[in-house]
Order: structure tokens, then C-alpha cells, then sequence
């Protein structure tokens, strides 16, 4: 899978897992996804084009591009409000818009671009979330702001909340803390593997119209996700404050 | 790769993706049946229970793809291949 002379042991096992061959680079001997980092420069170039467009030359009355990024704003601020409460969800905005912002460009980017167009060495361009890496690393994140927020806003006692209501729940409690980002990351990485999967191996079999059903439910189960995680890392961030 | 171990892996990819459709299709179909069922009783909560219902099927699609993911490692990330 990977080339000789780079370093892979049992423990890099999951994060070399990949269908067909990647585009590496080799950064200071550590090899990293090319193809990946390539379509998330260019959500992220996308997201501050449209933040900076948003934003410039504003008025009291929103018209036009500004209207658009407004409405964006309002539903990140519903998802913030109805799984934080009223009192908290201000500070957290920023980072579930970030995340849903992401996550949605990323998974748009990935099922209504044609990539294919741009031919690669090696390996294609495709949504960056469909990298076990890209989902772990923001299930990671997500983690360790829900600890921030426990954290922060208890100090050490935060960590009575692993034995309320009965200190017999405390292994459980534990575990919760590792399924939690684990159950993030695969499924967000398993929706769009899966669906990237189905259109090429029905591609392969009837180019025609027959993927694009396929294709349709890629982009919307892509919108859904990306909600998905949004709510739920709010959810554990308002079960960290509560 | 070892011939037994590949026969396994694709024995055990098959049957974990085939397996793991079985649960939340059950719960799929009951969650979506209650949706429906509420809103014919009130059709003017349709908007409330169609959010309520597509965020619930993400949830019990999830435990499908666990399984998918299995399917996928087995055939393209084998840990027991040489």
C-alpha cells in the first residue's frame, strides 16, 4: 500500500487504509495525502471567499450575497441555540459554524466538482472526508473541545460527572469517551467512502444514467452529515456544560 | 495474500455488511412509519417531524455504515495481511 521507505507499523495501520492508490508527497520523511490537502486548500479558499464577499461593504438592510451569508449564520446560530441553551451557545458559534461550514464544503466539493478533469501522477481528487484521517482529525477536535469545555468552565470537577448518577456507571462513562469521537469520525467517513464507492463501481459497470440516483443521494446525505456532526458535537459540548 | 485469509476476510466482509443492514432497516422503517403517522394526525407539525425524522435516520444509518467499515478494512486495510 504505502511505499518501502516510509514509516508504517500496526499503529499507522487504520490511517493507511485507502481504496485504490493515493497521491503522496513527502514532507521531511512523514508522507502525507496530497489529493487530500489539495481539495481542502481549495474549500477553505472557497469558504473565505464567501465570508469576504459577505462581509464587505455591509448595510443595516442585507441585500444579495450578504443576505445569503446571514441566513447561513442564522441556521449554524439554530443549531447552536437548540442544543446549548440560551445562556451558552454564543461562545461555541464559531466553532460548530466552522465545523458545519467544513464538513458541508468538503462533502459538496468532493460529489458536485468534476475532479476528474485534473489529471493527478497518481491517484485522484476527491471529497477530503472521504480520508479516515480528515474525519479522526475532526472527531479529535471535537473531543478535545468538549474537555476544554468541561474544563474550563468546572475546573477539576468536572470529572464528578463520570460517576454521577451512580459510581457503578463509571466504566461506562469511560468508554463514552472513547466511542464518542469514534462513532463521529466513521460515520461521516463511511457515508461518503460509501457513497464515492457506489458511483465509481456503478460507473464502472453502466456510465450512463444509472449513477446518477447514486449521485443525487451523495450530495444530500452530504448536507445531512455534515448537520449531523454539527448537533452532535454541540450536544456533547452542552453535556460537558450542564 | 495467504488464500485462506483472503477467503475469510471476503466471507466475513460479506456477512458483516449483510448483517449489519438488518437492525437499523427495522428501525429505519418503524421510525419513518410513527413520522407518518404523526403527520397524518397533524399536518401542520410536518416541517418539526420531517427535521425530527431525517436527523433520527442519520443516527441508525451510522450503525450501518460501523458495519460497512468493517466490510471495507477486511478487503482493503487487512491487518493480517503479510
Amino acid at each position: 500500500m504505502y511505499p518501502d521507505n516510509f514509516y508504517s507499523s500496526t499503529f499507522t495501520l487504520l490511517a493507511e487504509a485507502e481504496v485504490g492508490k493515493h497521491f503522496y508527497w513527502n514532507i521531511a520523511g512523514f508522507l502525507v495525502h496530497g489529493q487530500v490537502l489539495l481539495v481542502i486548500w481549495f474549500v477553505v479558499a472557497i469558504l473565505l471567499i464567501f465570508s469576504i464577499l459577505g462581509t464587505s461593504n455591509t448595510n443595516r438592510i442585507p441585500h444579495g450575497w450578504q443576505n445569503f451569508m446571514e441566513s447561513a449564520l442564522e441556521f449554524i446560530t439554530d443549531i447552536a441555540k437548540n442544543q446549548l441553551g440560551e445562556s451558552f451557545y454564543r461562545d461555541w458559534i464559531p466553532y460548530i459554524g466552522t465545523l458545519f461550514l467544513f464538513i458541508f464544503g468538503c462533502n459538496w466539493a468532493g460529489a458536485v466538482i468534476p475532479w476528474k478533469l485534473i489529471q493527478l501522477p497518481e491517484g485522484e481528487l476527491a471529497a477530503p472526508t472521504n480520508d479516515i484521517n480528515t474525519t479522526v482529525a475532526l472527531a479529535l477536535l471535537t473531543s478535545f473541545s468538549y474537555f476544554y469545555a468541561g474544563l474550563s468552565k468546572k475546573g477539576l470537577g468536572y470529572f464528578k460527572r463520570y460517576v454521577n448518577p451512580i459510581p457503578l456507571l463509571l466504566p461506562i462513562n469511560i468508554l463514552e469517551d472513547f466511542t464518542k469521537p469514534l462513532s463521529l469520525s466513521f460515520r461521516l467517513f463511511g457515508n461518503v467512502l460509501a457513497d464515492e464507492l457506489t458511483v465509481t463501481v456503478l460507473t464502472s459497470l453502466v456510465p450512463l444514467v444509472v449513477p446518477l440516483p447514486i449521485m443525487l443521494l451523495g450530495i444530500f446525505a452530504g448536507s445531512v452529515q455534515a448537520l449531523i456532526f454539527s448537533t452532535l458535537a454541540a450536544a456533547y459540548i452542552a453535556e460537558a456544560l450542564e | 495474500m495467504d488464500s485462506i485469509i483472503s477467503a475469510a476476510s471476503v466471507i466475513a466482509a460479506g456477512l458483516s455488511i449483510g448483517l449489519a443492514a438488518i437492525g437499523p432497516g427495522i428501525g429505519q422503517g418503524n421510525a419513518a412509519g410513527q413520522a407518518v403517522e404523526g403527520i397524518a394526525r397533524q399536518p401542520e407539525a410536518e416541517n418539526k417531524i420531517r427535521g425530527t425524522l431525517l436527523l433520527s435516520l442519520a443516527f441508525m444509518e451510522a450503525l450501518t455504515i460501523y458495519g460497512l467499515v468493517v466490510a471495507l478494512a477486511l478487503l482493503f486495510a487487512n491487518p493480517f495481511n503479510s
